[in-house]
């Protein structure tokens, strides 16, 4: 029984079909599927592995080496908040904690209603806006305590639907031409890399 | 393309660069002479410098991830630290290992190791044998100017039933995650996480359940893996070691038999190259624990009375016993009436001692080693031998056998390893998938019974034959073009595809091979102990010790033993046959369990039913040993000394490291002793005396002494028959010393008072031109060769209705070692009929759902699997496995198979007691390529 939605299953067939080696496909899979659920659940793991030959063990591995895949439930809204040294300086531990206290959980925990995870997180390179947050990837810069409190009302009233998407959700418009790709030109591409490494390595060079 | 020194595999001499000329380089002032390629670490260890290092292993691909062994080499720019685990050498390479900026590399490295680790030593396994723990004695600051907290995990963690895993003492040298994915080729263990939250685990919910996972716990640098078994049981300061074979399966590898106060308490891999190179599987590793189990028999068991409970007798009336009934036998009924059945357990020197008590005192030729699941003697014996290293060197293997890694689980891993590195190329003649088919170059679905055919049409090298994918056919003829004409470029691995296949069918596909490819030579893939041994030894019908026939080897052996049986023995089938029918009166079981072994149990239980007199030698009271009428009690391997022969035809000294338990003796002495109140002494006295005697008369074994065995250079053993050319036995450039870090146990345990490890090697001695060594009148005589003759049964169609039967050996199976390891009991695997989901669709049947398989010997209720692996028109059942669910039972297709039938057809039915109508007619075979792919 495939956990895997029959769409993401195709999507993911797609994507591994694109490149010239299965495993290479690993981390586009782990978002897929984060797309599907909002995390990535241990049965998604473990269909991604078989979908590109590698063990669940290193899907795990991949998966809990980067912070934009979660292998824990997370809220509909993962909120980032940076405590690095700029916006540290403009009041990012005051914010931080302001958050924590709006939202009743530490940074790392999510509220019981499922709708936010809170994080500290390193610097996010918005730092002329600091202090700055993330709401899903999103950017919000200059936020003040007040400010913070007005996002999440936003937020949960759906004020924000056209600009966040929910956590997981991979592009906000789909892309449709680039994974539709001829499988006699991937083919062809194939064979071409393959003939440019060989010559690489005739030539001596690191391939 | 990589770059040729990522790829090298290690930094051993012998894998590098072969036919490039030596390089020289000056390491701390002092030239040395290195291979071209090699990597700097090793070469300095040949030359007596020790770099420190904690993730360089000398069997894996170096990763540089530990820092420990920076070096300063030279280079334009002037001297910069590099890691010498991953520095290949160069001509006019500088090195210096001792300099000051060396040691404050050290020092920062150690520092920073030991920021996180507990430094537990007093409660760690490793104690007493840590790479970590010596080597900050040996460098590093000696003190640390870190106060923090240090990480905290839960500790131990079971990552399986064997290994416990403590993150905290981790400092991530990848050694294991390295082993599981690159020479076990299963990474079930992986890094996980980021930065200071990098631990070593496996996946949520899963298991380490790799059959290599103790090789982990070996290569483990420090304490973060300990196995189960040997946990908090010793100190490495209280063990001594002998250097010994593991007999577990046939591929004999080296290992390090650890003991303290005669209780076994640890299994090493010891790194010899031409076998496992340092690697074992877990049976193997922690099959020990059988030694020392409370099961053993201590002392003679007989039945007094006829029907009665098996009492403790002494050893003088239970041989006694023995002799008296076997001679009366004899008298009466003459020799044939008896027969012996196993052997595989034995040493050399015991299968010899037992082969001239049946043939020649006994009478019997009606001896056999292999119970019912090896090949015709004549056939393992008589084909061109190849060894595991010209198997892994050849450009093509052709395989026909189970599945290597349930059966000769580290034969897998080095063909698995010749398989990656890319020289081999791999057709598998295989009945269903097995752990190989990922690495094979083609791997061809035949069915039961069809063997000889595809090999045949494979050699004519036309189209393949209905039911095989035709893509696989192509690229087997293709791969098979690298063997050249006459197939000098190609090993055949032989063994036994499935059990309900008969031996003699493979025998038809191995005489088919031999003649389409003269020049190909063949590796015997029997698992049984030693059971080559046995077979060289004479314990097979129609064979003499040396390989020879009876026919051709009678007037010889004659001469030193007195007369022999006039006619060719029955084989294990034919003695349960036999014994059904009355003509054989009793039977001995040499460690052998005819009713948990032998593929057919509803003959082996009626045998042991009818047989008038049954006598068991065995170490455990194993369900057959249970209905004998005298149990021997007998010492097993690593109790006694003596020598084994691996599937190569590799002779190699077992050692003796403990005395057996309560009375039990060695197999040769209890034959001696039955001679000899049978009325003829064997003139043998010992093991020693033995092998003498082994040495003299077995015409493959000449020339392969008691000293040339114990030359240093014969640690790795000696492969008979010799070569009539003088051979060296050294391999170039082999490490005189151990090295400390990649077999931390055993180097530790031998500082510590074992007897020093052998050095380099010497040449043997060689054959002498056979006439000039006979001793009297008669002539030595030759030894088997090819073609044999082979009469493979009839084998027919199969119906639209049935299935037919693959029944494979696991490696975690019901037998006797696992019941009795505490440790490995829990591993047995559970009994399924696997088939292809077109087939289950076609009946009509579920998977997950049970049904009853029925064959013409008997019946068993199993879940069914779908598995795409597993050809149309095939049914997989492992063979001694407990049935799962509420059928229960065990002995898996045990049931099902009968010994007269060449192939057996099975028939899936409900458990309403219907056969299921296929609701489509033919099977039609040729799987899909995507069902190929197992998706």
């Amino acid at each position: 029984m495939s956990h895997l939605s029959a769409e993401t299953l195709g999507r993911a067939r797609d994507l591994v079909a694109l490149y010239p080696h299965r495993r290479s496909a690993l981390i586009p899979l782990c978002h897929l599927a984060q797309e599907q659920d909002g995390w990535l659940r241990p049965e998604a793991m473990e269909e991604i592995a078989g979908l590109v030959g590698v063990t669940p063990a290193e899907v795990l591995g991949t998966a809990s080496f980067y912070d934009m895949l979660h292998t824990e439930p997370v809220g509909t809204y993962v909120v980032a908040v940076c405590t690095n040294i700029a916006c540290m300086l403009r009041g990012a531990y005051e914010l931080l904690e302001h958050a924590e206290d709006h939202l009743g959980v530490r940074a790392g925990q999510t509220t019981a209603d499922g709708v936010f995870t809170l994080e500290d997180a390193e610097c996010l390179a918005d730092c002329g806006r600091a202090p700055c947050l993330q709401v899903n990837h999103r950017f919000f810069g200059d936020v003040t305590p007040e400010g913070f409190e007005t996002l999440v009302a936003d937020l949960r009233r759906g004020a924000l639907d056209g600009e966040v998407p929910h956590h997981g959700t991979l592009l906000r418009v789909r892309r449709t031409g680039g994974l539709q790709v001829e499988p006699s030109r991937v083919e062809a591409e194939r064979a071409a890399s393959a003939g440019a490494a060989a010559g690489r390595a005739n030539q001596g060079g690191k391939g | 393309m990589a770059d040729p020194v990522v790829t090298s595999h290690h930094g051993l001499a012998s894998r590098v660069a072969p036919d490039a000329a030596p390089v020289t380089i000056t390491i701390d002032g002092v030239p040395v002479e290195a291979a071209a390629g090699e990597f700097l670490i090793a070469a300095a260890e040949r030359a007596g410098t020790f770099i420190p290092r904690f993730c360089y292993h000398p069997r894996m691909k170096p990763v540089g991830m530990c820092r420990m062994c920076l070096v300063e080499v030279s280079t334009p720019r002037g001297a910069t630290l590099q890691p010498a685990c991953y520095m290949a050498v160069a001509e006019g390479m500088e090195v210096v290992t001792t300099s000051e900026k060396v040691r404050k590399a050290q020092d920062g490295v150690l520092e920073l190791l030991l920021v996180n680790h507990p430094l537990d030593c007093p409660v760690c396994d490793k104690g007493g044998e840590c790479p970590l723990q010596d080597q900050v004695l040996a460098y590093g600051p000696g003190e640390s100017r870190f106060l923090e907290e240090k990480r905290h995990w839960a500790k131990p963690i079971p990552i399986s039933e064997l290994v416990l895993l403590d993150r905290e003492r981790c400092i991530q040298c990848g050694r294991c995650v390295r082993f599981a994915a690159e020479i076990a080729g299963e990474a079930q263990i992986d890094f996980l996480g980021r930065g200071d939250q990098t631990e070593v685990n496996i996946f949520e919910g899963a298991s380490f359940s790799s059959v290599f996972s103790g090789n982990t716990v070996q290569i483990c640098p420090v304490g973060a893996l300990t196995a189960t078994p040997y946990r908090f049981s010793a100190r490495p300061w209280d063990l001594d070691q002998v250097e010994s074979t593991c007999t577990t399966c046939a591929l004999g590898c080296r290992v390090a038999v650890q003991s303290s106060a005669n209780r076994a308490t640890r299994m090493l891999g010891v790194d010899s190259d031409p076998v496992n190179q340092s690697w074992l599987c877990d049976k193997g590793r922690f099959g020990y624990e059988s030694l020392n189990s409370g099961d053993r028999l201590v002392a003679p068991l007989r039945r007094r009375t006829p029907g009665g409970e098996l009492e403790p007798v002494s050893w003088s009336e239970a041989l006694s016993a023995v002799a008296d009934r076997l001679g009366a036998i004899r008298g009466a009924s003459g020799g044939s009436a008896l027969a012996v059945l196993g052997g595989a357990r034995l040493s050399n020197e015991d299968a010899y001692a037992w082969a001239r008590l049946a043939k020649a005192v006994l009478g019997t030729d009606s001896v056999d080693a292999q119970l019912g699941d090896g090949l015709p003697a004549e056939v393992v014996l008589g084909l061109p031998r190849a060894t595991v290293d010209e198997a892994c060197a050849a450009p093509v293997v052709l395989l026909l056998s189970g599945d290597l890694r349930e059966e000769l689980p580290v034969l897998f891993l080095r063909l698995r390893g010749a398989l990656e590195e890319g020289g081999t190329r791999l057709v598998e003649l295989s009945s269903r998938a097995t752990s190989l088919t990922p690495l094979a170059a083609a791997s061809l679905a035949y069915r039961p019974g069809e063997a000889a055919a595809t090999v045949a049409a494979l050699a004519a090298g036309k189209g393949g034959p209905e039911g095989i994918d035709p893509a696989a056919w192509t690229a087997a003829l293709s791969a098979l073009e690298g063997a050249g004409p006459d197939g000098a470029g190609m090993v055949v691995v032989l063994g036994r595809p499935s059990l309900s296949e008969d031996g003699a069918l493979v025998a038809e596909a191995a005489a088919a091979m031999a003649s389409a490819w003269p020049g190909a030579r063949f590796l015997p893939a029997l698992r049984r102990g030693n059971v080559m041994g046995a077979l060289d030894m004479g314990l097979a019908p129609g064979i003499l010790p040396g390989r020879v026939s009876l026919a051709e080897g009678r007037a010889w052996f004659e001469e030193a033993w007195g007369p022999l049986p006039a006619d060719r023995g029955r084989d294990c089938a034919g003695i349960l046959r036999g014994a059904v029918e009355g003509s054989v009166e009793a039977i001995v079981l040499l460690g052998a369990d005819p009713l948990g072994d032998f593929p057919d149990r509803a003959l082996a239980d009626e045998a042991l039913e009818k047989v008038g007199f049954v006598v068991a030698v065995d170490a455990f009271l194993s369900p057959s040993a249970a209905r004998a009428d005298v149990v021997l009690p007998a010492a097993v391997h690593h109790e006694r000394a003596g020598t084994t022969t691996n599937i190569e035809g590799r002779i190699s000294r077992t050692a003796q490291k403990l005395v057996g338990p309560g009375q039990a003796w060695p197999d040769w002495m209890i034959a001696s002793e039955l001679a000899a109140r049978l009325g003829t002494e064997l003139p043998a006295g010992s093991v020693a005396e033995l092998w003498d005697e082994i040495e003299r008369l077995a015409p493959s074994h000449a020339g392969i002494t008691r000293a040339a065995l114990e030359a240093p250079g014969a640690r790795d053993g000696i492969v008979a028959p010799l070569p009539a050319s003088p051979v060296s036995l050294s391999r170039r450039g082999g490490p005189a010393r151990i090295d400390p870090v990649a077999t931390p146990g055993i180097e530790s345990v031998e500082r510590q008072g074992a007897p020093p490890r052998a050095g380099l090697a010497e040449r043997s001695g060689v054959a002498d031109d056979p006439a000039a060594t006979t001793a009297g009148s008669v002539g030595r005589p030759r030894p088997l060769g090819w073609p044999q003759s082979v009469d493979p049964p009839h084998v027919g169609p199969l119906d639209n209705y049935s299935l037919r039967l693959v029944s494979g050996r696991h490696l975690y199976d019901e037998g006797v070692l696992l019941e009795v390891c505490p440790s490995l009991g829990a591993l047995a695997d559970r009994a399924t009929a696997r088939a292809n989901p077109y087939d289950l669709d076609r009946l009509g049947l579920t998977t997950g759902g049970h049904v009853k398989v029925r064959s013409a010997r008997g019946s068993l209720v199993l879940e069914t699997v779908a598995d795409a692996g597993v050809p149309r028109g095939v049914v997989t059942i492992g063979f001694n496995l407990g049935v799962a669910g509420e059928a229960g039972g065990t002995g898996g297709a045990a049931a099902l198979i009968g010994a007269g039938e060449a192939v057996v057809d099975v028939r899936l039915e409900s458990l309403s007691g219907r056969t299921t109508v296929p609701r489509t007619p033919a099977p039609k075979p040729t799987p899909t390529p995507a069902e190929e792919e197992g998706a």
